[in-house]
């Protein structure tokens, strides 16, 4: 009964723009976000310092609002900041936009609010299907972003997959077409393991990008726990004092009427 | 028709519940408003605490670092220059900083941490220009008992050498002593003293 | 008399001999007689109200940090205009809860004016002798369309510049001055930095002015004829001989305001909930691909205007170009608008209210309905062959209802109204419940339908 309500509802908000992010891409994976593992944040925020920073910036994101993650600025500094040294700084990189395009063919874009462009799923999917293509310039393909211009950079992470194609005839031509059916990992990195009989773990490498993609969300919004918590002050002080006082109010003033 | 109403106590009671509860709606939506005047992150971060490498000051000289957006002076004194400091005790307004703007760790006959390393904020107490800086000894312009100091160009304010104001100058106080420390003996930090 | 009070009436008295100050509040709020059998749809027109108050404190603040300016930070793809709103909703004290209100207000300032203007519909409000409330009425609506247009530019994100685009280029579909006007509007060959600016500028002082001014005429206008109520009496006609107070009135303070503040209060759970826990609103109320700062070089593959703006969208896509002019669709937009306009004109029928009105009107106003979600959920589809034809369907039921209404209001046979108001009773409340539920699982119904043709 609860599925139906729930799809009952996924129909409501299926009008949303979000539902047309995607239209024709592969189906999301369901990204593990969680703002209250403050320890998961941290290795996410040293994952993006170490693999993503050097590329991309966050430019509206100061170092300083980590502290929200339990770091202290001098963990902040130490681990984290490698352009400035200043904790008050924004997150920045040193290679101009122009440069930049000139090099990778588009700007590598400004992740300070990827997630809410993107949504979380699919910054998760993406980072998980890169695969081995050689007719790309940087010999990587991704599932979800086809024929982008991005190398696999947690590949030291998760190793090298490949795609696996099904032949298929095309009934209308005749001809056969290879349809890609999905991605094998080959050679295992720092946090993937392939077994004696082909069969692969990546759930360490899976975790991993999962915390990264939650520090994503937290830097596209760094307040929004402390929204949230707000609110619910907020709505008790409603749903328990304004809305009844006043309804009362009213009542009692509305004997004077008929 | 409210008229015979009242003195009907539930109404009252009422009217006050709701109107407190409103109050307490309105005063608490009004905090982001009034917060968002305050200085925001990046004025927060243009302030904070610069460190000042004063291993290059020359002795009995000047030199001007930014913090906050204001001038703020480190002199390296001689010791000259701190001696002559307590023979200037009579002519000041407050030359015990009683009534002056400083760090408890500075309120002492030179204003500072260390004789010889004098900060302050180069802004004139009286309305904010920037003193200029006079060191030499009884100028013609600045009279025979001046000892080295500072004479503010808007409204002819004095101070000496550890930022104390002279009598009968537009400037009420001393100079703002800002919170500093030594990093090293090269190196201080102003803007952060713990 | 205590000694404060009496200081108090005296100087309410030197304020008195010199601005009507007592006098204004007898006759608008204190001694302005309002039919006592309001329901709960007489809410939206104070909480329309309230928003517009919240939208000006509340853009006031915001535009103490915000900067129109299209160009970009040196060494970045980002704007200063998109940094400044991040810069808000990051760096400024509090800055977030203030964007998010005006960001929700928006949104929500169209849903209470569309069930506002509903009520008017159902009730017959428009009708003589208040033809000027509604057409006050109206040029608020233009002017809050105007408004959230303009106002959407601001965050120069990719949904506000490709928005603007696409919006100001309708204009170019005029004849002969067409081109020449849609470069007017921008001030440039493309949106620009020139745009936003002057966008800016209407958005923050120039509209609201207009607005504020259309308010108060509206409420003016309003209190001037009284106010209609569920039942279509006019209270006017039945006064008590010695007061001369209509026996069905009663003051607007103190008991519409108690109730009216308990509307407030109920609203605002509303208003919280989406502020603190769904500004979002699943990208209804801020759209995910406004998050990408704007790219002239770069549509995005599916753009679609803000939710409120979809009926009338819809209608524009609907309509196809001929005779070598795409300005067809343009004015069946606006017509689609300024054809509300028309109602207090178009309806004939012997009485105001839904409730004495015949089956057929009942049905007709369903359809209508029908065909105005309809066309809100189509215009936020991407368009393909059976999503035109459905809104093709739906536009012709939109203007059908309004064309044909001198007609059919006319058919049926009317219940006789009362000589006084009537009480609200439960089983009309039913109705509606049953009614609102019908309302949504059709649309949800209908959405899931349309997704995959």
């Amino acid at each position: 009964m609860i599925k139906h309500i729930r799809r009952f509802l996924a129909a409501l908000v299926l009008l949303a723009p979000a539902a047309f992010a995607n239209e024709g891409g592969i189906a999301l994976d369901k990204a593990p976000v969680n703002l209250r593992d403050v320890e998961g944040l941290q290795r996410g925020a040293q994952t993006f310092a170490n693999y993503c920073l050097s590329c991309h910036g966050a430019m509206n994101m100061r170092f300083n609002r980590l502290q929200a993650l339990g770091l202290t600025e001098e963990q902040i500094k130490k681990n984290l900041m490698f352009t400035t040294d200043k904790v008050g700084d924004q997150m920045r990189i040193a290679m101009p936009a122009a440069d930049a395009k000139a090099w990778f063919g588009a700007t590598p874009p400004d992740l300070s609010v990827i997630a809410r462009s993107r949504g979380a799923d699919w910054l998760y999917t993406y980072l998980r299907t890169f695969y081995r293509d050689d007719t790309r310039p940087t010999g990587w393909n991704n599932l979800a972003f086809d024929k982008v211009g991005m190398p696999h950079v947690l590949w030291e992470l998760q190793g090298i997959q490949e795609a696996e194609y099904k032949t298929v005839k095309n009934h209308e031509t005749g001809k056969e077409e290879h349809h890609l059916e999905g991605l094998k990992l080959v050679k295992p990195g720092l946090l993937t393991s392939i077994a004696e009989d082909g069969k692969y773990d990546q759930r360490e490498f899976d975790k991993r990008v999962g915390e990264l993609v939650s520090y994503l969300v937290f830097v596209s919004e760094p307040g929004q726990v402390k929204r949230e918590q707000i609110g619910y002050a907020v709505l008790l002080f409603l749903l328990f004092v304004l809305v009844p006082l006043t309804y009362l109010l009213k009542k009692e003033y509305w004997r004077d009427i008929h | 028709m409210s008229d015979q109403q009242v003195d009907n106590s539930k109404r009252r009671f009422l009217l006050l519940a709701t109107s407190g509860a409103g109050a307490v709606a309105v005063g608490s939506v009004a905090i982001p408003f009034v917060a968002s005047f305050l200085p925001s992150e990046r004025a927060k971060a243009a302030g904070a605490p610069v460190e000042v490498d004063i291993s290059k000051v020359e002795l009995g000289q000047k030199i001007n670092v930014e913090w906050r957006g204001k001038p703020v002076w480190v002199v390296k004194r001689t010791p000259e220059m701190i001696a002559n400091l307590a023979k200037n005790d009579p002519i000041l307004v407050d030359p015990k900083s009683e009534s002056s703007d400083q760090p408890e760790y500075c309120r002492n006959e030179g204003r500072s941490r260390k004789p010889d390393i004098w900060v302050a904020v180069g802004v004139c107490t009286h309305l904010g220009c920037s003193p200029t800086f006079r060191p030499e000894l009884a100028p013609a312009d600045l009279g025979p008992e001046w000892r080295g100091g500072f004479y503010c160009p808007c409204h002819g304010s004095k101070f000496d050498l550890a930022g104390r104001v002279l009598k009968n100058v537009p400037a009420p106080i001393n100079l703002v002593i800002p919170p500093y420390k030594f990093l090293s003996d090269s190196t201080i930090i102003v803007g952060d003293d713990k | 008399m205590s000694k404060l009070e009496q200081i108090g009436k005296d100087t309410l008295q030197w304020v008195d001999d010199r601005f009507p100050l007592t006098a204004l509040w007898k006759e608008h709020v204190s001694e302005y007689y309002a039919p006592k059998n309001f329901n709960f749809w007489y809410f939206f027109g104070s909480l329309a109200l309230l928003v517009l108050v919240i939208q000006i404190v509340t853009g006031i603040f915001l535009t103490m940090n915000y900067k129109p300016d299209g160009n970009l930070i040196p060494g970045t793809n980002v704007s200063v205009a998109f940094a400044s709103v991040e810069y808000i909703m990051r760096d400024v004290g509090g800055g977030w809860v203030i964007r998010y209100m005006h960001s929700t207000g928006a949104s929500m300032f169209f849903v209470v004016v569309y069930l506002h203007m509903f009520r008017g519909l159902i009730y017959g409000s428009y009708q003589k002798p208040r033809e000027l409330v509604w057409i006050f009425g109206m040029l608020i609506f233009l002017c809050l369309m105007a408004e959230a247009f303009l106002g959407y530019l601001l965050p120069w994100g990719q949904m506000s510049f490709w928005g603007a685009q696409v919006i100001v280029n309708l204009f170019a579909s005029v004849p002969v001055i067409g081109p020449d006007l849609s470069e007017f509007i921008r001030g440039d060959f493309v949106v620009s930095d020139a745009t936003l600016n002057r966008f800016f500028a209407l958005h923050v002082i120039a509209v609201p002015l207009i607005l504020l001014a259309l308010v108060v005429a509206h409420l003016i206008a309003l209190h001037e004829v009284g106010s209609n109520n569920p039942d279509g009496v006019e209270i006017k006609k039945n006064k008590d001989p010695a007061t001369g107070i209509p026996l069905d009135g009663i003051p607007f303070h103190p008991y519409y305001t108690v109730k009216d503040v308990f509307g407030v209060a109920v609203f605002l759970v509303v208003f919280t909930t989406i502020v603190f826990f769904l500004p979002n609103v699943f990208g209804y109320f801020l759209e995910d691909n406004n998050f990408i700062p704007a790219d002239p070089l770069k549509t995005p593959p599916h753009i679609a205007p803000v939710w409120y703006f979809t009926p009338f969208y819809a209608i524009l896509r609907a309509i196809p170009s001929f005779l070598g002019t795409q300005v067809w669709g343009v004015l069946g937009m606006g017509a689609g608008v300024v054809v509300i306009a028309f109602l207090p004109w178009l309806d004939r029928s012997k009485v105001k209210s839904i409730r004495y009105r015949p089956t057929i009107f009942k049905v007709l106003l369903g359809l209508f309905l029908v065909a105005f979600i309809g066309l809100g959920i189509l215009g936020a589809l991407p368009p393909t062959g059976p999503r035109t034809t459905l809104s093709q369907i739906f536009s012709v039921m939109y203007f059908g209802f309004f064309l044909g209404m001198p007609y059919f209001s006319t058919l049926g046979k009317t219940l006789p109204v009362p000589e006084r108001v009537t009480d609200t009773n439960g089983k009309r409340q039913l109705h509606f419940v049953f009614w609102m539920l019908v309302a949504i699982i059709g649309s949800a119904v209908f959405t899931a339908l349309i997704q995959h043709i």
